[in-house]
């Protein structure tokens, strides 16, 4: 081991670009180790030989990197800050180390080295694809007391953060003319021909830097400059142009409809001081008029026994390692693969001075170009030879090698080994926006086909190999993106790139000694522990379709959705299912294409801001009075306002008591207010209302009840009339929007013809209801202009007053039973009138009240509660109020279905009271209503309880119930069982207090 | 997410603004007092829920407010058109139609996905 002073014994001099001089010290399950800035996690570790890092998800295999890149599926890491800024399975080869970075491996207990979960590896036979399937069937009982819990401690690889993100998240949205996902050669060269026409270009990437590909492509030049260093100079030249919004660290995780993408900005995920203004993340919402897709493709693994040790990486990550980090991955690699591109992985080592063990090429023809230098480097190339098996406990050791169809192996002493299947073209997004792909066999690749969006695929997701056509299919495709179809605007703008190496080959598949004959683990999907073997086991337990054979086996169903496995499975299942592969399917891209923390989506959506309060303008006066609030919809209302050492029970009985002794003041601000103006208002109300308007004169108001085309009631409450043309329509605090949306849709579609308009005033006036036999002196003081006298101002009467100079609407209207005023007044103006008016209501005895008193007081009276005592099934005439629905009346919506058969039937469910014998006992609300509790069960409900309360002022329970016929059971004891005991009741009238309703008139 | 063309607005508008409103050109009964109840039945409760090309009610309701009319392919979720409410059922081109079509072919459908396995 190295000592941690350094950047790593691993660091190449002469190779990589970071500065030796910049260093971040970091710690790795406890051990501080130093990196370089623009390391990331893997390659700082790398640096220090540390290969380790892991234990797979089912079997806790050791596991290390293989990529270099987003599509990591070993190197899951915990990356915290501190305990609340904590992320777990980030990928060691995204992440960039920052200083005081604490990084910790997962799925392992006592230690990465001593992992008890690793006996499962023993176990293997019994965790075969679809085992959970076909082990946990049964007993029922048993899955979740012993096989689930058992499963979920075993299964999973991180452990989510227990306390609360302090981090905080932005969003936005942007729209353009073009976004370029993907800032390699083809991104690159796109953006400056789209941004040549001035154009608005936005051009994404993932990596910190531009570059692509040519983080590790050294022998790649581009308008005679080295690739890397020219794809810096065009960064930086879009970067410096106006129409140009270059995001690094940025992934385009989801294509949606009509050019709509999903973007995810890691903003300080790589500093180590982040400031505190700075969101961790943002989300971009970007609404593109065209997208290049210039993605790239993703180098695949090769599969082969124990092809999973730690030390076994993709070639082009080792190359990635070296040329951009100055890492060397080992002092002895060797290469195993079946294609040109990792031969330069082999040539890069050499020429960095680290012993190229052999090239293992499973081929019988390489490409001339690569076996020519191979050879004039003095490299052992072993053409038409495999890997058969690996060996090494925590990394590889040796592989052993055997010229394909020979028994006679040898083994090779390696501490590294590069593998390369060939290249997947990333065709993901393209996949998002519904593309189709089409599958051409010669290269075993799917690559776009039939576009579904205004997008072009370039470059090497595209299936454009060669350089020089990739630039000039970059160039067409930005300008003709941005509207500029023809070479005029490129040709300006044109220049030439080249490569030492034209490349060939690849394969999919099993590879040599990993075939249908075989047991041995050569995995396919490494983060979900997919084998080949699993794979052949779903096509012969009957798994047809790729859809199935993935679920079963859970191959690319990992959080890397099989960004290496895909193309691996589907030949193993084409080669078992006799079935060539575009026949077999492949399975569908899904966003996002990495994954995307919770707090990017969320965003500002959480704490006070997931669900906004909605208060009145009197909230803060009644917080200030010790009111407790409930949530009614989106609003805080005030439930009851307790003294000092008072619980609910007792405020309410005292507000209760007091309302009906003295009086009340109640914020009734959240009734929902929609204004109903014009000529043809009334004939509007008339049809939308089951109660007549048209008799209804300017200054009176009437209860009114509104039902949907089926009969039932939909909404209620008062509705004054202000003027010929004006009414103020109530309605339930709940049911304000759809009320409005319900009068929109038939005003707009059925009734057009009528001149009406209505407009939604909740929100504009602040409601001060006082209640109670001193209501009247209450508010005698500050109301001017009207005489308020029980003669001139009778119950149900409306009119446009002031009230402490403010313009008011003042309703003698009641919910309790007792004189009652409902004084509206500008939301602005509520808090000041309020004040003034609890003082004097104070001054005379009287108490402020909330919702849980008001229920308790209109049940007194029998009121009805839209949505408590009726659920959508209820009629009129059911609750009790058949006297509003208007005889004489032509039309109006419900006309024709409260005609229906069934909502005129005898022995429908009809609103009542219950009285319990016992007095003091109390109804639990929703509780069943029988006529025999001795019955057999099932037993026939009647009915159900809809309200129930203590009522003080009676000293006793009330309740309101449905119960079938129930109006024909005046008197008749029925029974509510409950689980302890069967409670006795009688059906009486709803009205519990003032009967005869003479003090409401006072 | 959907841009939806609102035909008050005359604008593409995203489908965050909008709010799905039920089947088109149900018109409500002009003597609903007096029809019968297999009548109300088909104009209240009866919907044919069609999969493909459709006519639906839509409404800007974080727009303009207002209700209007769309001809919507269900599988593919691509408008068609939108048209004012009001105006009589609007014969969608066959040009239109024939692209709505093929556009459904590149959606993954139950069918397309499980077919194979059936």
């Amino acid at each position: 081991m190295s000592s941690s002073s350094n950047s790593g014994a691993f660091r190449i001099k002469g190779t990589g670009r970071h500065t030796p001089a910049r260093t971040a010290r970091f710690t790795f399950d406890g051990k501080s180790y130093t990196a370089l800035e623009g390391d990331t996690v893997a390659s700082a570790l790398l640096a220090h030989g540390v290969h380790l890092l892991g234990r797979s998800f089912k079997y806790h295999r050791p596991r290390g990197i293989l990529s270099a890149g987003p599509e990591e599926p070993n190197a899951l890491l915990d990356v915290s800050r501190d305990a609340s800024r904590r992320q777990p399975n980030v990928r060691a080869t995204v992440q960039e180390v920052f200083d005081g970075a604490k990084i910790a491996s997962q799925n392992r207990w006592p230690s990465l080295k001593h992992d008890i979960g690793a006996f499962n590896d023993l176990l293997s036979p019994f965790f075969a694809a679809g085992f959970y399937y076909k082990t946990f069937m049964w007993p029922k009982e048993a899955w979740h007391k012993l096989y689930e819990p058992i499963i979920r401690r075993a299964a999973g690889l991180g452990e989510a953060p227990k306390e609360g993100d302090t981090d905080h998240y932005a969003s936005r949205y942007e729209h353009c003319d073009v976004l370029i996902a993907g800032a390699g050669v083809a991104g690159l060269t796109a953006a400056l021909s789209a941004a040549s026409t001035g154009a608005k270009v936005i051009l994404v990437d993932e990596q910190p830097e531009v570059g692509g590909a040519l983080h590790f492509d050294s022998s790649t030049e581009i308008d005679g400059k080295n690739g890397y260093d020219w794809a810096q100079g065009v960064a930086a030249k879009l970067k410096a142009m106006p129409n140009v919004t270059v995001l690094n660290r940025t992934t385009v995780f989801g294509y949606y409809n009509h050019g709509f993408l999903g973007l995810v900005e890691r903003v300080t995920d790589h500093l180590p001081l982040p400031s505190r203004d700075l969101p961790r993340e943002r989300l971009w919402q970007v609404r593109a008029k065209k997208v290049v897709l210039a993605t790239g493709s993703i180098e695949r693994h090769m599969v082969f026994a124990n092809n999973d040790r730690p030390g076994i990486m993709l070639a082009s990550a080792a190359r990635t390692f070296l040329n951009h980090h100055g890492v060397a991955v080992g002092r002895a690699v060797a290469v195993y693969t079946a294609h040109d591109s990792a031969y330069e992985a082999a040539f890069d080592l050499k020429r960095a001075g680290i012993d190229v063990v052999a090239i293992i090429d499973n081929r019988k023809l390489p490409g001339e170009a690569v076996l020519a230098e191979a050879r004039s480097l003095g490299l052992e190339v072993l053409v038409g030879h495999s890997v058969v098996d690996t060996a090494g406990r925590h990394r590889v050791s040796s592989i052993t090698v055997a010229r394909n169809g020979e028994k006679n192996s040898r083994k090779l002493k390696v501490d590294a080994l590069l593998v390369s299947a060939g290249w997947t073209p990333s065709v993901h997004l393209f996949s998002q926006s519904r593309g189709k792909l089409r599958f051409e066999a010669e290269n075993d690749r799917f690559l776009p086909d039939i576009y579904a969006q205004d997008c072009i695929s370039i470059g090497a997701c595209n299936g454009t190999d060669d350089l020089s056509t990739l630039i000039g299919e970059a160039l067409s495709a930005g300008a003709e993106m941005a509207g500029h179809k023809g070479a005029d605007s490129i040709d300006a703008i044109a220049f030439a790139g080249s490569n030492l190496y034209e490349w060939t080959g690849g394969m999919i598949g099993a590879a040599e000694g990993a075939g249908p004959d075989t047991a041995v683990k050569a995995f396919v999907d490494f983060q979900h522990d997919v084998t080949a073997k699993d794979i052949r086991l779903a096509v012969r337990e009957g798994m047809h379709s790729i859809e199935h054979i993935k679920r079963f086996t859970t191959n690319g169903m990992a959080s890397d959705q099989g960004k290496l496995s895909n193309m691996h499975g589907l030949a193993i299942a084409s080669e078992m299912l006799g079935r060539p592969i575009p026949q077999v399917g492949l399975t569908t891209f899904r966003a996002p294409y990495t994954p995307v923390t919770y707090g990017t989506l969320v965003a500002h959506s959480r704490g006070d801001l997931f669900d906004p309060a909605r208060k009145t303008p009197m909230h803060h006066l009644e917080a200030a009075e010790g009111a407790e609030f409930e949530d009614v919809g989106n609003w805080k209302r005030a439930w009851y306002f307790p003294k000092r050492g008072e619980d609910m029970h007792a405020a309410v009985n005292r507000e209760c008591k007091t309302v009906r002794e003295v009086g009340g003041v109640f914020d009734a601000s959240t009734l929902g207010k929609i204004e109903v103006v014009g000529p043809d208002a009334a004939q509007f109300l008339n049809l939308l209302y089951t109660n007549a308007w048209d008799t209804l004169k300017p200054g009176k108001s009437r209860y009114g009840i509104m039902t949907r085309e089926d009969g039932f009631i939909y909404d209620d409450g008062v509705v004054g009339r202000l003027a010929e043309d004006r009414f103020h329509v109530t309605t339930t605090t709940g049911g304000a929007p759809r009320v409005l949306q319900h009068m929109e849709d038939y005003l707009q579609t059925e009734f057009p013809h009528l001149k009406v308009w209505l407009t939604s005033t909740t929100e504009q006036w602040a409601v001060i209801a006082v209640q109670g036999p001193q209501a009247r002196e209450i508010i005698r003081p500050f109301v001017e202009g009207l005489d308020i006298s029980a003669e001139a101002f009778t119950h149900m009467s409306v009119a446009e007053c002031t009230v402490m100079g403010v313009p008011a609407r003042l309703f003698r209207v009641s919910f309790t039973g007792e004189i009652g005023f409902e004084i509206n007044v500008p939301a602005d103006f509520g808090p000041a009138v309020w004040k003034a008016i609890w003082e004097r209501a104070q001054s005379l005895g009287a108490c402020l009240y909330g919702t849980e008193t008001m229920h308790v007081l209109r049940a007194e009276k029998g009121y009805l509660i839209v949505g408590q005592d009726t659920d959508g099934t209820v009629t009129p005439d059911d609750a009790g109020y058949g006297w509003a629905v208007s005889k004489k009346k032509t039309d109006f919506v419900g006309i024709r279905g409260l005609k229906r058969p069934d909502l005129v039937r005898e022995g429908r469910k009809q609103l009542v009271g219950l009285l319990t014998k016992d007095p003091n006992e109390v109804l639990e609300e929703g509780g069943q209503i029988v006529a025999d509790p001795n019955q057999p069960k099932p037993m026939t409900m009647l009915g159900h309880v809809t309200s129930s309360y203590w009522s003080e002022n009676l000293g006793r329970s009330i309740a309101m119930a449905l119960v079938a016929g129930g109006r024909a059971k005046m008197g008749e004891t029925l029974y509510v069982p409950m689980k302890d005991k069967t409670i006795a009741v009688e059906v009486t009238d709803v009205v519990f207090v003032d009967k005869e309703g003479g003090r409401i008139n006072g | 997410m959907l841009l939806i063309h609102c035909p008050y607005c005359e604008e593409d508008r995203s489908e965050l603004e909008f709010r799905w409103a039920g089947e088109a050109h149900i018109a409500r009964p002009d003597n609903i007092a007096a029809i019968s109840d297999e009548e109300f039945a088909e104009y209240f409760f009866l919907r044919n829920n069609e999969k493909g090309l459709t006519y639906e009610r839509w409404r800007h309701i974080h727009g303009c407010g207002r209700f209007f009319n769309a001809a919507r392919d269900t599988v593919s979720d691509k408008f068609l058109m939108t048209y004012k409410a009001g105006l009589p059922k609007q014969p969608i081109p066959a040009e239109t139609k024939a692209e709505a079509i093929a556009e459904e072919k590149t959606v993954e459908t139950w069918e397309q996905m499980e077919g194979d396995a059936r």
